[in-house]
């Protein structure tokens, strides 16, 4: 009888070497590519957000072409950033639990508030103060449900004298200040949910906050360059360099941080070589040696740190063309980067056995709960949201306001 | 944004209320009249005279329907072989090697390393640790896994959203996420056992007294736990990361994790 039943879990579990607990067996791996999507989305939220406050905030003229492009980045990809989560639970009609009786001790019961706090009083309230008065004014030309949609988000208040529209934008200003720690803590936030994890010496790490609020700045702004590029590619338009060059300039910055202090935690983590530190080495190398060293490393990370590098110094001696191709192909591999980076995080902390006497190896599935597609529907979503809000409020059909942010803040 | 501000202010104020609506409605596995705060229950566990039998994963199973699949246990038995050193080695001991087919039920396979290469060997039971400092119970984000006032750490199966931040946060590989209740589950000590007066499954069974489980706060006349904490120098599982497990081993060697 138990050579039969040693049978049957040999042939369930062939994909493990060495010892793992049973019932990490059981359901492995337990957060699959769906809780690989979660930090990913979130982080591309606060990235984009900070872009835009560069614009409100730091007053960097060059970026103005993308300001709005950036916020409705940031509301697409918030709208979808909870999804994986909930495909994910074993009960999400029970999810809303999670901001009736919060568990206080707990990261992820404190994330539904800090998600809605950065949803309802940061993003979409600065969003209405910068676009109300094209609301009015749209409100008033476009016909059909078009007009009606516009008239409806003015939510009654028309008044567009310079009086009213200048409170518009300090009260913009002021979220947009509240908003950059809110994106902080929105993706730091997710960081801990992982660092708190003290049984696993994969996630428990302090910096991880920081790692993933680094991380997030760099994709975030990596995706401003790519549907900025795209969506002037796909009207037919000139792109405006000196706004992509000032965007890789602060692309190079945020990488050149975001690098340093990631190869601070792999030197750490190497030279005090903690328990379970050879294991890791085993998986990080075998398991992971794609994502980590191919995809992270080279491809996310060196790579478009030597070409955005070799562009700051350079920048006069290449054309033009050359410089936007090169934005665009370094804005795609770090967002291939970083969700490799979210793998890597995600998925490592599962490839090893928690006895730190096993690797585990996985497989991505195509259908399923776990499975890619899903995944990638759920990447595809906030495109296609974006798509959606473009055409609603970033149409060239549409006349703008033309007001420029940071010169009505600060007169 | 004055709307925004009144609704969780509001939600603040409402917090408290829903917990204890919670907690009052919390189905608990205790019969009436059982009062949790009149007991503290402890599990202490003698590796030496573990036999790896496997007698304890079974009557676990069976008396908390378990999923029967072999990956999911309430309690298994590990196996350690420690090899010999290599004859030109400097080393005291050889490579460790662990298994625990089918959790150890129904006793294991002879081993494929030559007897002669065997250093020792030993088995070592494992259920839920009885963290003191839960760090299962810390990351939950509704509260249904929660510490009762008797060293039990439960899990309310309908109150459970099924995340699984709590199977990530336990060291010890504890819990597993059910696949028919899709929640969580892990050892209960037998919590409907004990608190009718009975022992758990796994200690009621076990034919060498490997486990034993006693009442700290109602100890017997020649109580066999406080025989057991007096004879024997006692460690736990991962004692770094702080969480102050409740269940005892005996004879622990340092290759156990």
């Amino acid at each position: 009888m138990s050579m039969q039943l040693t049978q049957i879990l040999a042939e369930v579990a062939p994909h493990f070497d060495g010892y793992v607990y049973p019932n990490e067996a059981g359901t492995h791996p337990l957060w699959g590519v769906l809780i690989v999507l979660y930090p990913y989305i979130t982080g591309l939220v606060a990235g984009a957000f900070i872009m835009a406050s560069l614009v409100r905030v730091f007053r960097v003229k060059a970026l103005e072409p993308v300001y709005r492009l950036s916020l409705l980045t940031a509301l697409a990809f918030l709208l979808c950033a909870t999804l994986p989560l909930l495909c994910h639970l074993g009960h999400p009609e029970r999810s809303y639990q999670i901001m009736i009786t919060p568990h206080l001790t707990s990261p992820m019961a404190i994330f539904g508030f800090v998600y809605a706090w950065y949803l309802m009083a940061v993003l979409l309230l600065e969003l209405w103060f910068d676009f109300r008065e094209d609301f009015v004014k749209w409100g008033q030309t476009e016909p059909g449900l078009r007009g009606f949609i516009y008239r409806t988000l003015t939510v009654g208040v028309t008044d567009v004298s310079d009086k009213a529209i200048a409170l518009d934008h300090k009260l913009s200003w002021i979220i947009s200040i509240i908003g950059i720690p809110s994106a902080f803590l929105l993706h730091g936030y997710v960081g801990f949910i992982f660092g708190s994890i003290k049984a696993n010496p994969w996630w428990g790490n302090a910096i991880m906050p920081i790692i993933f609020i680094l991380s997030a700045m760099v994709s975030g702004i990596a995706l401003c360059i790519f549907i900025y590029m795209v969506l002037t590619w796909l009207r037919r338009r000139a792109l405006d360099v000196r706004c992509l060059d000032v965007m890789g300039m602060f692309l190079f910055y945020a990488l050149v941080i975001d690098a340093t202090v990631e190869a601070l935690d792999l030197i750490h983590r190497a030279y005090s070589a903690q328990e379970g530190f050879y294991v890791m080495e085993y998986m990080a190398q075998e398991r992971l040696f794609y994502t980590l060293t191919i995809g992270q490393m080279l491809m996310g990370t060196l790579f478009p740190l030597l070409v955005l590098g070799a562009l700051q110094v350079a920048r006069k001696f290449i054309a033009g063309t050359v410089r936007t191709t090169l934005y665009f192909t370094c804005s795609v591999c770090i967002l291939l980067g970083v969700l490799a980076m979210r793998w890597n995080v995600v998925m490592g902390g599962q490839f090893f056995s928690k006895s730190l006497r096993g690797v585990m190896s996985y497989k991505l599935e195509f259908a399923g709960a776990e499975g890619w597609l899903l995944g990638l529907i759920l990447l595809s979503l906030p495109f296609i949201i974006l798509t959606v809000l473009i055409k609603l409020f970033l149409s060239e059909s549409l006349p703008t306001s033309g007001h420029i942010p940071h010169r009505i803040d600060n007169p | 944004m004055l709307a925004t501000f009144g609704g969780v202010f509001a939600g603040l104020l409402a917090l408290p209320a829903a917990r204890a609506l919670k907690k009052k409605f919390r189905k608990s596995p205790a019969p009436n009249g059982y009062d949790a705060r009149q007991h503290k229950w402890l599990m202490c566990i003698d590796v030496d005279k573990c036999i790896g039998c496997g007698l304890c994963a079974d009557a676990c199973k069976s008396e908390n329907h378990v999923p029967e699949a072999p990956h999911f246990f309430r309690t298994w038995i590990e196996r350690y072989i420690i090899k010999k050193p290599a004859p030109d080695s400097t080393a005291v001991r050889g490579e460790v090697e662990v298994d625990s087919p089918n959790g150890g039920r129904g006793g294991f396979p002879p081993t494929l390393v030559p007897r002669d290469e065997i250093l020792k060997s030993f088995f070592v039971p494992k259920l839920c640790n009885l963290c003191e400092a839960s760090p299962c119970t810390q990351v939950c984000p509704v509260g249904a896994t929660f510490d009762t006032p008797d060293g039990a750490v439960l899990v309310d199966p309908t109150y459970c959203i099924g995340c699984g931040f709590c199977i990530q946060a336990c060291p010890y590989g504890c819990r597993f996420l059910s696949p028919v209740t899709k929640t969580a589950e892990k050892c209960t000590l037998c919590y409907h056992r004990i608190t009718r007066g009975l022992r758990p499954a796994c200690v009621d069974i076990c034919p060498t007294q490997a486990r034993v489980f006693g009442d700290l706060k109602n100890p017997l006349e020649n109580d066999p736990l406080q025989a057991f904490v007096q004879k024997n120098k006692v460690n736990t599982l991962k004692p770094h990361l702080g969480t102050n497990p409740r269940v005892l081993y005996a004879n622990l060697d340092k290759e156990v994790r």
